[in-house]
């Protein structure tokens, strides 16, 4: 058990780089669903000027490569006179990631809701930001609930990329460790392993982008708690 | 200075296709043997298949890369850093191109299946005429989608030293300073790209749709 040994013996070196990782990707959660769900109000906008800002937000931050976006901002952001930590910067990049993906599941979802509820909405005398927030919206979460779960596991994933700027994640960390052992293998397998037992949030496991058919309610902690019936009781 | 930037960082869009491409082409062969798997009678094949899948896609596709380029010449296999790209990312799209498959074939109703049965086709012949080409047609916006994925994940492959799209703008935006718009230059490429990719899997789609509706 020559490699176990080895592995107890780096995990208090990588216990700080797991640490950055797991803020890293909680605050890119954290930030990016509110933006995501906002991007998808935006889309849905009768005023055209905030479709076409939610367009270009969303087609560049799907569109570019993760890593592309973290060089980007990591780079240009100085020209520009700002100067933000790498951590910072990794942060917002995987923000931005986050959101445009996180905005096409709430786009889904806000789609999925029946017109039915709309109009039922309208005539319980539920208008415009009280009826969407208490009808429609409650039950786009609940449908976009299980593709976002799966988008948590790859954001957690993706913050293996802050590597590449310098962030002392868990992946930085294990390059420290491997270019000074040259155990390349053995320490790349236990930040897998690392990261394959981390990425078991509640609710969250392997296959949750599939679906399965009941979907279960929320689990993220970012849904408002969504009561039994929301169904109004007009007088 | 766009002129001049254009030109250096498009050297790299031909191994960028190249190792999407292969990766994909391989990835999909190997996922398709595993959804064999995962649908197999024995209960022993069937677990190992679907832990390949669940183990493959929880980890990072930059962990699998330096699993593979750093990790692997330990025991003397030294693999070229395209190799090593080309095997990770396969081994990436064969779990997801796995699960693809096994919606596409989840979609297919017992139906067909059973009427091809009562007309006395084989299983093989069944698999290959009835139900394939019904699943291809649910799979393959997916396919498309999980391609400009990969696409974007080939970026990775850069941080091993594969000359790609990405490899060429760090190098540009080291020797010019212009740092914002080689990566702009970049982007733009991988935008191109997958806009050329998803225009052609819509008219496949489209003209797959169209033939259904004839027949």
């Amino acid at each position: 058990m020559d490699m176990l040994t080895q592995w107890l013996g780096w995990l208090p070196s990588l216990a700080p780089g797991l640490l950055v990782s797991l803020q890293l990707t909680g605050l890119s959660l954290l930030f990016g669903f509110p933006l995501g769900l906002l991007f998808a109000v935006m889309a849905a906008a009768k005023f055209a000027p905030l479709q076409w800002i939610s367009f270009l937000f969303v087609e560049v931050g799907r569109g570019l490569p993760a890593l592309v976006l973290l060089y980007l901002l990591y780079f240009s952001l100085p020209d520009a006179g700002i100067t933000l930590t790498s951590l910072t910067t990794a942060i917002i990049a995987l923000t931005w990631n986050t959101g445009a993906y996180a905005s096409e599941y709430f786009r889904a979802g806000l789609a999925a809701v029946p017109l039915g509820q709309k109009e039922a909405a309208l005539t319980s005398g539920l208008r415009g930001w009280t009826g969407f927030r208490i009808i429609i919206l409650p039950q786009a979460l609940r449908i976009s609930t299980p593709p976002l779960a799966g988008l948590a596991v790859l954001v957690f994933q993706g913050s293996a990329l802050a590597f590449v700027i310098a962030v002392p994640e868990l992946m930085s960390k294990g390059f420290e460790i491997a270019s000074i052992t040259f155990e390349y293998l053995s320490v790349y397998l236990l930040t897998a392993v690392l990261r394959v037992t981390h990425s078991h949030f509640p609710g969250s496991g392997p296959g949750a982008g599939t679906p399965p058919r009941p979907p279960p309610a929320t689990q993220l902690t970012f849904a408002p708690p969504i009561q039994g019936n929301p169904a109004p009781q007009p007088q | 200075m766009i002129a001049e930037l254009l030109p250096a960082i498009a050297r790299g869009v031909g191994l960028t296709l190249y190792v999407t491409g292969a990766s994909l082409v391989i990835g999909g062969i190997i996922g398709l043997s595993l959804v064999g798997a995962a649908r197999s009678p024995f209960a022993f094949v069937r677990g190992i298949a679907t832990l390949y899948i669940n183990v493959v896609r929880v980890i990072p596709p930059i962990t699998w890369l330096f699993l593979i380029y750093f990790g692997l010449p330990q025991f003397a296999l030294r693999l070229s850093t395209i190799q090593a790209a080309i095997i990770g990312f396969s081994v990436i799209a064969s779990a997801f191109m796995a699960e693809i498959y096994r919606s596409g074939l989840l979609s297919i109703p017992d139906g067909p299946r059973e009427a091809a049965h009562a007309l006395g086709l084989s299983a093989a012949t069944t698999v290959r005429h009835i139900i394939t080409p019904q699943a291809f047609r649910v799979a393959l916006p997916a396919i498309a989608t999980y391609g400009i994925g990969l696409l974007k994940d080939s970026a990775l492959a850069s941080t091993i030293g594969v000359r790609e799209i990405t490899y060429y703008a760090q190098q540009s935006a080291k020797q010019t300073h212009e740092g914002l718009l080689s990566f702009i230059v970049a982007g733009a490429l991988y935008i191109v790209i997958s806009l050329v990719v998803a225009l052609v899997s819509r008219q496949v789609d489209l003209g797959l749709r169209k033939k259904i509706g004839v027949a």
